[in-house]
């Protein structure tokens, strides 16, 4: 097993995988959130600013699911043959949700009649509740763990993924969606609309905060595997601390105006909570719930060494890159949304 | 229907609508870029508009390549898991790279494209275009790369056994260059030029024939000619070089697309044709020893015929194979005809003169479509059985956990959106075309165009 700075290349592919894991989150979470909440705005005029808000980034925020899928194929192939083959119906409804959400927002604008940009617009928002949730139920089974045989293929019913925690996890997911697509939405909006979605905000807040007790609650107590890090490691309760610190920040932010901060907050939020799930599985990809040996781990899924090691150099060439013009297309669109000839 | 059978089905059947889009925009890119270099040069404003409206198309396009592309980067796994695991190494690495080089690049510089004119420069604004046609040139890169592999595997060995084999990277550049894949990006680099060129063809022949927006119509079709009569005759060198790959690496493939059998024989080239699989005959009009001189410049050597393989290690639907790459080499040979006389007429100051040239430039848009699919068709059958020519069977290649009836579920799925998504895209693509290059917005921006200048009516909720 070869290292970099002492940790082996597994683990820095694992590191990497988690960051774009993450970095689609906070990217496309916010558009998932605004798709998701786009039927509560009434008007003509506050749907089409709040499209625009999120118009010129949707689809590079898209493309870390693309790196991400990458990422996971290339680096850790028995996982994702494994988890795409298991995760098979709730995964091609997710992916016929992501075919929708995108033409429904690049379709609305192309026709002036209220019928058609009604039905858009309901597609758009059913498709980001629908994507929402079936990240969220995935996220889940794969934290609980799903059966798994010798040849670390599925082997149980796909109906057994719609479990309490699973179900749980999966509109926690769309809560926190909605909450960081709201305070994107505020980020970029005035007057009136602006009123509207900063009072959306904190309601989504709430619905976050309470899906997020309850899951919290059902796993300390019915699946307390998921708890065995913190307890063997207490130092690590400062990552719990420091998202409910994130969280309470949120509110704070958006009060004193500070939108920014209350939306990089959010982004915090999105991370840690993710930074927690993987801490929680570590080493695990896949875990076989049944018969933990079948379970598929960073290190007996892996590319080989040579794979990994070109793999870490395509990352490192790769990343600034990508956070450099990722950085200037959103620093072009800063500020509040303005509509001209060119918006949807 | 097994779950082989329909596995592939829907792996042709998504790939090949998916296949409609990216062509488009890979050529459609090139000729933006070449618009809107000509409006940063010249100032004139013909070229800003046409860069405008086919941005608007391009925009189209690339909306629904992403939405179909997505399937593909995860439909191995869900249907192709044991692929996934035996080739994770290597496609998987070529995967990555195109979503971290080239799609970023694509849909970061989307943005700024499509919205960004008020936003940025225009040289910034150029600059967005050329990334965005890089970007995509970039994507097709790592996708033949990873495909040409598949047809000529180099820069792996094979470790672990049976179900646990899988091909591990030993030289990355060597897997990178292996023996098909820079003659095969050639070959769809240029058939993607031509799929965009003669989108653009094809509607300014429509205006031209229509009498409208002459003044942008004539201008940029005499470009987009010039474009598509050098790409038509390129094609011809790189669709050669290709077919020489072929031969030296994939003989089974190669004796499969004249539908050749005995390896004693002088091989035919066939105009066009009709492959008896049960008799193995062909019967149709021939070159004599055609196939023999191209491979090998002698049209009495030899060539090895399907017969010197075991049935279980050639292809099967020998004539599918041969019809799809006949229809492929004749539709090339007549855009070579097509673009060359206009070529001329329009030396000659006679091009927009001849009404029917114009109706066929209409309707050749199809043309390059249906030679990208039938050449993919006929190179995808062609490594058949094969998924990895010579290592890795498309039998093996399954998920063993994956059912008929989900794939079913899923087929029918796509199936049912993909042919909606097909009348909405040629629905708005019309539109949009009847609408024309001039003046940009429709009726309705202009509407909220004037609220807008009403800061009271502004965001009202």
């Amino acid at each position: 097993m070869e290292t970099f700075l002492g940790i082996d290349y597994n683990v820095w592919w694992y590191l990497v995988f988690g960051a774009v894991i993450s970095g689609y989150a906070i990217l496309d979470g916010f558009d998932l959130g605004a798709g998701a909440l786009h039927l509560l705005l009434n008007k003509e005029l506050s749907r089409r600013i709040a499209l625009n808000a999120i118009g010129p980034v949707w689809d590079g925020n898209e493309v870390w699911l693309v790196i991400g899928g990458g990422a996971l194929f290339a680096g850790f192939p028995v996982a994702y043959a494994a988890i795409f083959s298991a995760f098979y119906v709730p995964f091609m409804i997710f992916l016929v949700g992501l075919i929708f959400r995108g033409v429904a927002i690049e379709f609305r604008s192309k026709e002036p009649g209220k019928l058609w940009r009604k039905t858009w617009d309901v597609v758009y928002c059913v498709a980001s509740i629908i994507i929402s949730l079936s990240l969220g139920l995935m996220l889940g089974n794969v934290a609980l763990g799903i059966s798994l045989n010798e040849q670390k293929e599925f082997d149980g019913d796909w109906l057994s993924f719609f479990n309490f925690f699973s179900i749980m996890v999966a509109i926690t997911t769309l809560a926190l969606f909605m909450m960081h697509g709201a305070i994107y939405l505020v980020m970029k909006t005035e007057n009136r609309l602006y009123t509207k979605l900063y009072i959306l905000a904190r309601q989504f807040i709430i619905f976050f905060v309470l899906s997020f007790v309850i899951t919290t609650l059902y796993t300390l107590l019915y699946v307390p595997h998921l708890g065995d890090f913190f307890r063997a490691h207490p130092s690590s309760f400062v990552i719990p601390v420091l998202m409910v610190l994130a969280i309470a920040n949120i509110p704070r932010q958006l009060k004193i105006g500070k939108y920014r901060f209350a939306f990089i907050s959010s982004s915090v939020t999105i991370a840690l909570l993710l930074i927690m799930v993987a801490l929680e599985v570590f080493p695990y990809l896949l875990y076989s719930k049944d018969n933990p040996a079948n379970s598929i781990t960073v290190h007996n899924a892996a590319a080989s060494q040579k794979t990994m090691k070109i793999l870490l150099i395509i990352a490192l060439i790769g990343t600034p890159l990508v956070a450099t013009y990722t950085s200037f297309v959103f620093w072009t669109f800063k500020g509040k949304v303005k509509l001209d000839e060119t918006s949807y | 229907m097994d779950v082989e059978i329909l596995a592939r089905l829907q792996f042709a059947f998504t790939i090949a609508f998916h296949y409609i889009y990216p062509p488009l925009s890979i050529g459609l890119g090139l000729l933006l870029v070449v618009f809107e270099g000509l409006y940063l040069k010249t100032g004139k404003k013909i070229y800003e508009q046409a860069t405008r409206f086919w941005i608007k198309i391009f925009a189209l396009i690339f909306g629904i390549g992403v939405a179909t592309g997505i399937i593909m980067e995860f439909e191995f796994g869900t249907n192709w898991a044991t692929y996934s695991k035996y080739v994770g190494d290597i496609f998987g690495s070529a995967l990555a790279a195109e979503g971290i080089f080239a799609f970023a690049l694509e849909s970061g510089f989307l943005g700024i494209l499509i919205f960004g004119w008020n936003r940025v420069s225009s040289r910034v604004h150029f600059f967005s275009t050329l990334m965005v046609f890089l970007g995509s040139m970039f994507s097709a890169i790592w996708i033949v790369v990873a495909n040409s592999w598949q047809q000529t595997p180099a820069g792996y060995h094979i470790v672990g056994k049976d179900m646990e084999a899988r091909a591990e990277i030993t030289d990355f550049w060597a897997m990178v260059f292996n023996p098909s894949s820079v003659d095969r990006l050639l070959h769809v680099w240029i058939g993607a030029f031509l799929a965009g060129i003669f989108l653009v063809l094809s509607v300014n022949a429509w205006y031209i024939l229509k009498k409208k927006h002459l003044e942008i119509a004539k201008p940029t079709f005499k470009i987009a000619l010039v474009a598509a009569t050098v790409f038509s005759l390129l094609q011809l060198f790189a669709g050669h070089r290709s077919a020489d790959v072929v031969y030296k690496y994939q003989p089974a493939k190669l004796a499969a697309l004249e539908g050749h059998y005995d390896s004693m024989a002088v091989a035919d080239m066939f105009l066009l044709g009709y492959v008896n699989n049960k008799t193995q005959e062909v019967t149709g009009i021939k070159v004599p020893g055609g196939l023999s001189f191209l491979t090998q410049g002698d049209f009495n050597k030899p060539v090895k015929g399907l017969n010197a393989f075991k049935p279980e290690e050639r292809p099967t639907q020998v004539n599918a194979i041969f019809q799809f790459y006949h229809i492929m080499v004749a539709i090339g040979m007549f855009l070579i005809a097509l673009t060359v006389y206009a070529s001329w007429l329009s030396y000659k100051n006679k091009l927009f003169e001849k009404r029917w040239l114009m109706w066929v430039f209409v309707w050749a848009v199809l043309a390059p479509q249906i030679a990208n699919q039938a050449g993919w068709f006929a190179a995808e059958m062609g490594r058949q059985p094969w998924v990895v020519y010579g290592l890795l069977r498309t039998s093996d290649a399954l998920s063993k956990t994956v059912t008929a009836n989900q794939i079913i579920f899923s087929l029918v799925l796509f199936m049912m959106v993909y042919a909606l998504l097909f009348v909405l895209f040629l629905y708005l693509l019309n539109k949009k075309i009847v609408h024309g290059p001039v003046d940009h917005g429709t009726k309705e921006d202009i509407e909220e165009g004037s609220k807008r200048d009403n800061p009271i009516m502004d965001h009202h909720q």
